[in-house]
């Protein structure tokens, strides 16, 4: 049923703890189940990218991460404290931010206020205003524009920037490249390790395969809500990526 | 001469509507609830006036500083409990929650001070006026309430765009969601903006109690003229709110300068117009994507 999922989940708190972790996680959307006793390990300062088609629960996964949703069952662990009972607020102040889908945006905000808002409860660490300017160097002449006024790909880098203000320990990246040429899409995925060398930790979402077998340290398929692979993108053929996201999973590999 | 006249009235009387209108205005463009009892708490506000107003001695201008304050702790808890309850079940549950908050508001005034009317006793300066010429007058207590709207409008407009605060208000208005997702405590948020409604309602309240006299069932066409101003002026814009009201009470003083049984009528007539003509109201909708 349940695929093995790498790095030990449970058991003793071990010296290094993993960033973010999911454990036996099952979430409802009314009555359809979209996420099914799901396991994820997310080590320190790694880039974890979750793929999957549409409909397989990766979404509905990072807003309950988020604490969007409430999950039916399991916890959701940050730094090895149980975060599950936390109002999404509370979480960004804990370590967690997310970039949802679609960017959200306050549309009749500035750049620049949106950049604050997203800044009001930050934790402390490198990012600021002034430094998400120096990352976009367009945006410091652009800051007094609404947000609203703004193209996809503009709208994307101030929705990654007001998350980064926050300092959050997990950046949580729901379909960056949605609705984006994929030139922007390159852009915005080459910040990361830059991102990465501010010590914080990635997951992503991403139905572009290709882009995030590039770019992540580890994968994890999710097929209808369940894990069907997961493992270092080098260590994973082709086909079995392909078996595993369009569901000929079982098959394929037993 | 004599729509000179009715036009300053209009537009000083515009100022009132205005002042009863924001606070209906910011509840709505904030949290999406729309308060029915809205009218009746601004009733309650000038019965609180009358009560108040011998226990402190106070003059009957002064009684803001008692009634206002205790109207956004009121606000502000009232956010907190009855609001957010009915706004985690859906709009339709606040519109029906406040209609029944405003029946038993009604009846509890009713009750409390029998259905005579009454008025806050301000002395000699309800009538104190600026004789212009022989057919211009201008009453200080209108120019005082007009002057007082545009200033609490400004006051709440510069909160808005300038303050730490007025910009979570603003963020939550856009995207509740994405707000929280940046750290918003969005009850406290929703609770700070219903205190700023509900005074303002007060400060209406008032000035409605001096000018005129009340009873318990005055809210229902406070709360009709309030809606009147709103939507004449487009949802979500402050401006939008003072020209909205201007508009009606213009209306409405030349309707009545025509006849004085048309001065109401005019005013929903104009209103039924701009709905059909504007419906996104005189200062158009803002800008959301």
């Amino acid at each position: 049923m349940s695929t093995p999922v790498p790095a030990g989940s449970g058991g003793a708190a071990p010296p290094s703890r993993p960033a973010l972790e999911v454990r036996d996680l099952t979430v409802h959307h009314g009555q359809l189940r979209a996420v099914t006793s799901l396991n994820l390990t997310v080590e320190a300062g790694e880039v974890f990218a979750i793929i999957g088609a549409n409909g397989a629960g990766k979404s509905t996964l990072l807003r309950t991460i988020a604490g969007l949703h409430r999950p039916t069952s399991g916890t959701i662990w940050l730094d090895g404290t149980d975060i599950s009972a936390a109002a999404p607020e509370e979480r960004l102040v804990a370590g967690v931010a997310l970039v949802p889908e679609g960017r959200r945006l306050f549309p009749s905000l500035s750049v620049e206020e949106n950049l604050l808002v997203g800044a009001h409860r930050r934790r402390p660490g490198p990012w600021t205003i002034e430094r998400v300017y120096q990352l976009f160097t367009w945006m410091p002449g652009r800051r007094r524009q609404l947000a609203a006024q703004l193209s996809g790909g503009e709208q994307q880098a101030v929705a990654i920037g007001r998350a980064l203000v926050a300092n959050p320990r997990v950046l949580l990246l729901d379909e960056l490249s949605l609705g984006l040429a994929p030139v922007v899409v390159r852009q915005i995925y080459a910040l990361l390790p830059e991102l990465l060398a501010t010590g914080m930790t990635i997951l992503l979402v991403e139905q572009d395969v290709s882009q995030a077998i590039r770019i992540a340290s580890r994968v994890q398929c999710l097929l209808e809500g369940r894990t069907t692979l997961a493992g270092r993108p080098a260590d994973l053929r082709p086909e079995q990526i392909e078996a595993a996201y369009f569901g000929m999973a079982a098959a394929a590999r037993r | 001469m004599i729509w000179i006249q009715a036009l300053i009235q209009g537009l000083l009387l515009g100022g009132l509507y205005a002042l009863s209108a924001c606070g209906l205005s910011l509840l709505y463009g904030v949290m999406g609830a729309i308060n029915l009892a809205h009218g009746d708490l601004a009733i309650i506000a000038a019965y609180l006036a009358i009560v108040v107003i011998p226990i402190f001695h106070l003059p009957g201008l002064l009684a803001f500083l008692i009634v206002v304050p205790a109207f956004l702790v009121f606000g502000y808890l009232g956010q907190r409990t009855l609001i957010q309850a009915t706004l985690d079940r859906g709009p339709l549950t606040t519109l029906l929650v406040s209609f029944g908050v405003s029946i038993v508001l009604q009846n509890l005034l009713l009750q409390l001070f029998s259905a005579d009317s009454h008025s806050i006793d301000i002395g000699s300066f309800v009538a104190a006026s600026i004789q212009v010429n022989d057919e211009i007058s201008i009453a200080y207590l209108s120019l005082g309430i007009f002057v007082v709207a545009v200033v609490v409008l400004l006051a709440l407009q510069l909160f808005l765009s300038r303050t730490t605060t007025g910009r979570l208000i603003r963020a939550v208005a856009d995207d509740r969601e994405a707000a929280q997702l940046s750290g918003t405590r969005y009850r406290h948020v929703f609770g700070i903006a219903a205190a700023l409604a509900i005074g303002t309602v007060a400060l209406a309240g008032l000035a409605f109690g001096m000018v005129s006299s009340f009873g318990p069932t005055s809210g229902s066409t406070r709360l009709l003229f309030a809606f009147e101003a709103v939507v004449i002026g487009g949802l979500g814009s402050l401006w939008g709110t003072l020209a909205g009201g201007i508009v009606l009470g213009v209306a409405q003083a030349i309707g009545a300068a025509i006849d004085p049984s048309l001065g109401v009528l005019a005013g929903h007539v104009v209103f039924l117009v701009v709905l059909a003509v504007r419906p996104n109201g005189i200062a158009g909708a803002r800008v959301t994507a």
